[in-house]
């Protein structure tokens, strides 16, 4: 039983139906990290998107950069209480990625350089939700905020959006990635509140 | 550079779970076999849970996620704990 | 053949919750306070042992903190804390908290990073970088209080000497069997001789027991300074299994 803490607020809340139930609206970009920082090159970058019949698609670098890359205004939700709002970012559409795609999983695993995972549904990275981050908020995305690249889901809790992303892995079940092993939600939906199990 | 402490922070946290401080124990690292107290750990706090790795390989030992009304522990990557009788 | 005294008994306070009544808020440097909280169920503490402050929101949200324990009598807890700029719980105890306030607190915790006297001849070398003093004070007024006659040497990086904490109490401990040297790293006190700068490894050398005497080494401090200290103190030629370190996070 706790008691509770005179003059104690937490972070301050600003309450509006931009935030989903428990944020809170944050202006710096806090780092949140269950490891040390990857050093990834961009000279030696791989990106690869692998189906169930072992079909391997890979881009380098130059390859995601020609894939094209588009502006985008979001807002992420971490499940650690903080959103940020109205954040510009710039990447490579997923949808764009899997043009060529053939896959009948309905399922995802994310994989990082550094070994950090991260389970979504296909249908959670199509129509204009997801894409290959390379810039946030008019510069490079820095090492510890997941550069070169990350994997950007704004709207599922930020734990999704999986830093130094190396490939996505089509599974046919939903498999726990990092955190969901470890007690955070399958889903993540912020807007449901899908923090745990 | 990525914030991290010494496994000693997770005094706290264990202490709730355990009866006594669980943070002198030794435990086995389950992927390089290393065997060290658990305050010995590379506790990354930063983070949405505390998350502790062997401080030889960085294989993840315990994870402990605070839920609210629940804690979520996972010792999955120690193969064993000596808690002494 | 020398007799020793009997050692004293282990003591072992298992952690639990307390309700702390805060008696006093004290600036202690600039950007920093001494708390000294009034804890009836507090068993005392050993030298090293921290604590977990942990604050409740009225709409239940939750923030908790480790900090170091000064000090070591039953009933009464001191604690030395630092604000980190854009901290959560930090700014709160350091700028709001008032006399009178109650606070959560959960310990006395860790059975790592702690010095007991009676149990070891050898020297022990604390090395602190600001804020990071605070255990080892407590391993230092521990040291005397139980006239432990092992040699005590600390190395205390501290930007100017308005940001020492406990600067009278370390002051009244030095003496024959403790040694402190100051390394001020912004500013020093007028009558300084020495130089102006960030610890390094030479000025390690000149203010530390060397390796040949195999101290005991507690290092404390952000996590930068004590991964630092850590690397350059293997690098003369300490063993891995002599230097214990707790990081306080940050660069």
């Amino acid at each position: 039983m706790s008691i509770a803490t005179r003059g104690f607020r937490g972070r301050r809340r600003e309450p509006g139906d931009r935030l989903p139930p428990g944020q809170t609206k944050v202006s710096r970009w806090p780092v949140l990290s269950a490891g040390p920082t990857p050093d990834v090159d961009t000279d030696t970058f791989d990106f690869v998107i692998r189906d169930e019949n072992d079909t391997e698609h890979h881009w380098n670098w130059e390859q995601l950069l020609a894939v094209g890359v588009e502006d985008i205004t979001v807002d992420i939700h971490c499940v650690t209480h903080w959103s940020k709002l109205d954040m510009p970012w710039r990447g490579v559409s997923l949808d764009k990625l899997f043009e060529n795609v053939d896959t009948k999983y309905d399922y995802v695993m994310a994989e990082s350089y550094g070994g950090y995972t991260a389970n979504i549904p296909l249908k959670d990275l199509r129509d204009g939700q997801a894409w290959i981050a390379i810039e946030a908020e008019g510069a490079p995305l820095t090492p510890e905020h997941g550069g070169p690249a990350r994997l950007l889901v704004p709207h599922l809790y930020f734990w999704k959006s999986a830093k130094w992303i190396r490939g996505l892995t089509m599974m046919p079940t939903n498999e726990p990635g990092f955190w969901e092993q470890y007690g955070y939600n399958l889903h993540g939906d912020p807007w449901k509140e899908q923090r745990y199990w | 550079m990525t914030n991290r402490l010494d496994g000693n922070v997770l005094a706290g946290a264990l202490a709730n779970l355990f009866v006594q401080d669980a943070t002198e124990l030794q435990a086995r690292c389950t992927k390089c076999g290393e065997i060290a107290p658990i305050a010995a750990a590379m506790v990354y706090p930063d983070a949405p849970g505390l998350i502790a790795r062997c401080r030889s390989c960085n294989h993840v030992l315990a994870a402990i996620v605070e839920a609210g009304d629940k804690t979520y522990l996972s010792l999955s990557g120690l193969s064993g704990i000596a808690v002494p009788s | 053949m020398s007799t020793r005294a009997a050692l004293p008994p282990r003591a072992h306070h298992r952690p639990a919750w307390h309700v702390a009544t805060v008696l006093e808020t004290r600036a202690e440097t600039p950007n920093a306070v001494r708390l000294i909280l009034d804890v009836p169920t507090w068993p005392g503490n050993e030298a090293g042992t921290h604590l977990d402050v942990r604050l409740t929101a009225p709409d239940g949200y939750q923030a908790t903190r480790s900090f170091s324990v000064a000090s070591s009598e039953p009933g009464r807890v001191v604690l030395g804390i630092d604000e980190v700029p854009d901290g959560e719980v930090s700014p709160f105890l350091v700028r709001d908290v008032r006399a009178g306030d109650k606070l959560e607190i959960h310990g006395p915790l860790g059975s790592y990073f702690l010095w007991r006297p009676g149990q070891s001849d050898r020297p022990v070398q604390l090395i602190a970088g600001g804020s990071g003093v605070v255990p080892l004070y407590a391993m230092a007024a521990t040291h005397a209080a139980a006239s432990d006659p092992s040699p005590f040497r600390l190395t205390y990086s501290v930007r100017t000497p308005e940001h020492v904490f406990f600067r009278d109490e370390l002051a009244a401990l030095a003496g024959p069997s403790f040694t402190i040297d100051y390394i001020y790293t912004r500013q020093a006190p007028p009558d300084w001789g020495g130089t102006v700068g960030r610890l390094t490894r030479e000025s390690l050398v000149g203010t530390t027991i060397a390796p040949h005497e195999r101290p005991r080494i507690f290092v404390c401090g952000s996590t930068g300074f004590a991964e630092s200290v850590a690397a350059w103190l293997l690098e003369l030629g300490h063993s891995p299994r002599d230097i214990l370190t707790e990081r306080y996070g940050g660069l």
